[in-house]
């Protein structure tokens, strides 16, 4: 079945799942028990998922050969709808792993913020932690495209409760925004990968009598690349765009945008750290799993538009940031900014952009969630985010503003942290890019240095100077949960920064092959 | 003198449709003579145990097909299937009448029979393999829905609904009858597979072509008015808002699976080879039916409308399967919608009626507000039912509008396709905003949901049926696929 004989991935996939599930007998009033519950589930999921790194072949073939099907690692293969020919088939390979990896990480981390921050109905807060976590765990690791989408779509009722329910003020503006963006962004996917199952199946058919579809992405790209299934221009691109809008609604990507900040402001601290940690990452994996590697040709074609609109995002997203007085709407424009990137890294269709791109995802994941977690803390404590009623933290909170400090330099990219190492990559890979080029970098360097305009502001507005608040005066320091969620997140945005090689090399081959493949077909149009 | 030829009946083709209708006979007398005024719930339970046994003597008729009453009757899995949807329908739908009745002081006790007699007429519609049957059945339903919409007797928007269906219904009908006549004058037939034999033969010019042309549309004004696609669905939006709650839930579902199981035949037994001519048509009142439907239901404030309005949409979604019937995914796409709005969507009205009180402002979309802090449970399975009809996994919703769509796109509909998934947006809008009551905002109070056993069973069945099939539709697909092996030969 796989290398390790035994379901690893349903067992990461479901775990959470059954941790939802005890959660129903668990009464609704014992808070505590629900916080520990889930939190015991959160890490032993995550603990399970530290042997997919340890297990994983760097480099299973040696070398990458064109026109082969991505290979998938701890593959498991269950007939699910025989009828369509779907099945529960679940693999991870490069281009997920680190992903996988992000989400499972954030898990313990995101309930540990909701012991300071939730007090409402906590039990079902934690459920939908839970079942969250599924979700998104499935759609890295869904290798069928139904099922794919089952996850996909499914990530929407979770986070829509939890903005909807324990949100702020607006929350049910920001709840019923969040959910029909990214609903009708992606009911055209699915209409795209119908047809793809029935142009598919018909041709095979014609070869193969009684072939009856499939949904299993490894066979799709495998007859495409074989030639066995063609599309022909105008629907290649067509089905790209619909795949596409789905991703670049999740991203998001500028102009699609618009749902993001709402749905950041609104959200409770780990709802808006799942969302910039994992949610948002959907999109971009999906845009290289399956844009670029279904549609390489439509790749080729849409890519300097697309990065054009990436690098307005990035540009637009660090100019509102700045601009911001709400602590919280300047991270979530941010996001805007930092994913500008992503897209950007993407549709440089080289190994540097693409990696880059993949390791922004794990960073971005990283210090944003710790952004939204140093806005959570400070709210905990005053009830506000606007920037005016804080300064001259650093006195007050030493740990606190220590930390903070960590998180806004590797968000803004400073060399020797995370930040640094997925934006160069990123802008290397965009500078090579034949289809890119030196104006694209020119501008995209122009956010890094917003990016640290807006994010020193922040810090100095918070933590420098005098304390001008008297309320300020007295803050407590970080207590032993909240220092544990920075400590834990300071790991990785160090040790990605100081050796990012042991992370690239992870997602190298698989990269690798996508490139040779996206190459092949530019010479061969 | 030739003496008069019988044809050889084989009852047994028609048994699960023989046990409604004699099981509801004798109910009515029974009714009338055993069971004493307050105790009519009885009546409900009987009618219940009337439809299970029906259900239980199809059984050993699976995978029988077979003709009777000289060819007028047809008996294959694919009514089978339909007949136990259908019988499945009527149960669900008494099952949450046998408390409103007697809450909203209408408790009579021909209620239940009346129920199995529109249950029978689904069953004829789905067997009917001759346009004599399948108008016998559509009456059959038809009138039992006029008298059942107006059940609410002293309330007065009952009422006006009553005279509206009957109004309009008896225009239907007219059409019907008429469409027959051409179709009889044009082939010699009322025969469905015999007019197939007819119209295969001919080529655009001729007369009797052109009279069956006439005909068939006519036919097909009956069937879009039953159905209620734009833009024949005027009578929809008032008749359920004025029929009692069990009945718009009987209704928005039963009249729904029986005249489209109809069609499914009459066009591809009776009309096979003029698809050139209905196809477009029929495509353009689908995509006209989708977008009135949930353009509609977007305006409305009164959940029963919406519900209304989104059952007009749903109309568009299931003839998505319907107009492709000749591939065979259209069929199997329609019988798997059928059962899962059929769930989803008696669900819902079944919490409706839960949370319905006397008055005027009854149904109001305020009524949900909270109900999630009031009964958690309760706001758990309406959510599931809106999702479903929203189409959103895992529900079973979401796997019928996947079939419905990848059956349109087969048969070489991608463009109503596209119209399907734009307006799916749309209803998505409708749909969550009961959700965003029910959870997000904060309870007004009034009025406190009265569960009883019958709702509660309804809602348990329906809210576990949506979640189930969705998550494992393996089984119900091999059903379905099996149910179409023969459906055509």
């Amino acid at each position: 079945m796989n290398q390790l004989g035994f379901p690893l991935l349903s067992l990461i996939l479901w775990l959470p799942a059954a941790g939802a599930l005890a959660l129903l007998f668990v009464p609704r009033a014992n808070a505590g028990l629900a916080r520990q519950v889930s939190l015991a589930t959160m890490i032993a999921t995550f603990l399970l998922s530290l042997l997919l790194p340890l297990r994983f072949e760097t480099n299973p073939m040696q070398m990458a050969v064109v026109g082969a099907p991505p290979v998938m690692q701890f593959v498991e293969e269950v007939p699910w709808l025989p009828i369509v020919g779907a099945t529960y088939s679940l693999g991870i390979d490069g281009i997920s792993l680190w992903l996988v990896m992000l989400t499972t990480f954030l898990g313990p981390i995101v309930t540990l913020s909701t012991w300071d921050s939730v007090h409402k109905d906590v039990r079902n807060f934690q459920i939908l932690l839970l079942i969250l976590q599924t979700a998104m765990i499935g759609v890295f690791v869904a290798q069928d495209l139904l099922l794919f989408y089952l996850f996909w779509e499914f990530t929407l009722i979770p986070m829509t409760f939890l903005i909807g329910i324990w949100g702020s003020q607006n929350r049910i503006y920001a709840a019923r925004k969040f959910f029909l963006y990214t609903f009708a962004g992606s009911v055209l996917m699915l209409l795209a990968l119908i047809a793809l199952h029935i142009l598919h199946r018909d041709a095979i058919a014609a070869v193969e009598p009684g072939f009856r579809g499939t949904f299993s992405f490894s066979q799709f790209v495998s007859d495409l690349r074989a030639g066995r299934l063609t599309l022909d221009t105008t629907t290649e691109r067509l089905l790209f765009g619909a795949f596409f809008l789905a991703f670049a609604v999740k991203v998001p990507l500028w102009p699609f945008h618009t749902w993001l900040p709402d749905a950041h402001v609104e959200a409770p601290t780990a709802g808006s750290v799942v969302l910039a940690g994992v949610l948002l990452k959907l999109g971009g994996y999906g845009m290289i799993r399956y844009n670029l590697t279904l549609f390489p040709a439509a790749s080729q074609w849409a890519a300097p538009a697309l990065a054009v609109l990436a690098v307005i995002g990035i540009i637009y997203g660090a100019a509102v940031a700045f601009a911001q007085s709400d602590m919280k709407k300047l991270v979530a424009y941010s996001s805007v900014s930092h994913m500008g990137f992503v897209v950007l890294g993407i549709f440089a269709l080289n190994a540097e952009g693409i990696s880059g791109a993949l390791l922004q995802m794990v960073n971005h994941g990283l210090s944003t969630s710790a952004l939204f977690l140093m806005v959570g803390v400070l709210y905990e404590r005053r009830h506000t985010r606007e920037l005016a009623e804080y300064g001259g933290l650093w006195k007050v909170m030493p740990v606190f503003a220590a930390f903070s400090l960590l998180v806004a330099l590797s968000s803004a990219g400073l060399p020797g942290l995370n930040g640094f190492v997925g934006e160069f990559t990123i802008i290397t890979g965009a500078f090579r890019s034949p289809l890119l080029g030196w104006i694209y970098v020119a501008f995209a360097v122009g956010g890094v240095v917003l990016a640290a305009a807006y994010l020193l502001k922040l810090f100095r507005s918070v933590f420098m100077g005098d304390v001008s608040q008297p309320a300020n005066a007295t803050l407590p320091d970080l207590n032993r949960r909240e220092l544990t969620a920075f400590a834990l997140l300071s790991i990785p945005i160090v040790v990605i920064g100081v050796y990012p090689a042991f992370f690239f090399a992870g997602m190298q081959h698989s990269v690798a092959a996508l490139v040779a493949d996206l190459i092949a077909q530019a010479a061969g149009s | 003198m030739e003496s008069l030829a019988i044809p050889p009946v084989d009852l047994s083709l028609i048994a699960p449709l023989l046990v409604v209708v004699t099981w509801a006979t004798v109910l009515l007398l029974v009714d009338v003579f055993f069971i004493p005024d307050g105790r009519k719930k009885l009546t409900g339970y009987l009618a219940i145990a009337g439809l299970v046994v029906a259900g239980l003597v199809g059984l050993p008729l699976w995978g029988v097909t077979g003709t009777t009453f000289g060819g007028m009757v047809r008996l294959d899995p694919f009514a089978l299937t339909l007949t136990w949807v259908f019988l499945l329908i009527g149960a669900l739908s008494i099952a949450m009448s046998l408390e409103y009745l007697p809450n909203q002081g209408i408790e009579q006790g021909e209620y239940y029979p009346l129920i199995m007699f529109a249950v029978s007429g689904m069953i004829l519609l789905a067997q009917g393999a001759d346009l004599i049957v399948l108008f016998l059945g559509i009456e059959t339903l038809s009138i039992t829905l006029y008298i059942l919409t107006g059940f609410a007797y002293p309330r007065l928007t009952s009422e006006e609904a009553a005279m509206k269906y009957l109004v309009l219904g008896a225009f239907a009908a007219g059409f019907f009858v008429y469409g027959i006549a051409l179709i009889f004058g044009a082939t010699g037939s009322t025969r469905l597979s015999e007019i197939g034999a007819y119209a295969a033969g001919r080529v655009l010019g001729d007369l009797n072509l052109t009279l069956l042309l006439g005909g068939a549309a006519m036919v097909l004004i009956a069937f879009a008015f039953k159905v209620a696609l734009a833009p024949f669905h005027m009578w929809t939006p008032d008749v359920y808002e004025g029929s009692p709650t069990p009945v718009a839930a009987f209704m928005s579902v039963g009249t729904k699976g029986g005249a489209l199981a109809a069609l499914v035949r009459l066009l591809f037994e009776g009309l096979p080879t003029l698809n050139e001519y209905w196809l477009p048509v029929l495509a353009g009142l689908t995509a006209l039916t989708m977008v009135v439907g949930n353009l509609g239901a977007v305006a409305q404030t009164n959940v029963k409308r919406m519900l209304a309005y989104s059952s007009i949409g749903h109309a568009g979604y299931v003839m998505l399967g319907v107009m492709v019937a000749g591939e065979q995914r259209g069929p199997e796409a329609f019988i798997f919608y059928i059962l899962v709005y059929a769930l989803s969507n008696l669900g819902a009205f079944a919490v409706l009626i839960a949370l319905e009180h006397e008055g005027e402002n009854a149904w109001r979309l305020d009524d949900f507000a909270g109900l999630y802090q009031r009964q958690p449970m309760l706001a758990v399975a309406m959510a599931i039912f809106m999702f479903s009809l929203a189409g959103v996994p895992p529900t079973a919703g979401f796997m019928a509008k996947f079939y419905a769509l990848t059956a349109a796109w087969e048969g070489g509909l991608p463009w109503l396709a596209l119209v399907g998934v734009l307006t799916s947006a749309i209803a998505a809008f409708f749909y969550l905003r009961v959700i965003i009551r029910m959870f997000m905002t904060e309870p007004e109070g009034e009025p406190e949901p009265a569960l009883n056993r019958g709702l509660t069973a309804d809602i348990v069945i329906a809210a576990v049926g949506t979640i189930g099939i969705g998550l494992i539709p393996a089984p119900v697909f091999a059903l379905v696929e099996r149910s179409l092996v023969a459906l055509g030969g």
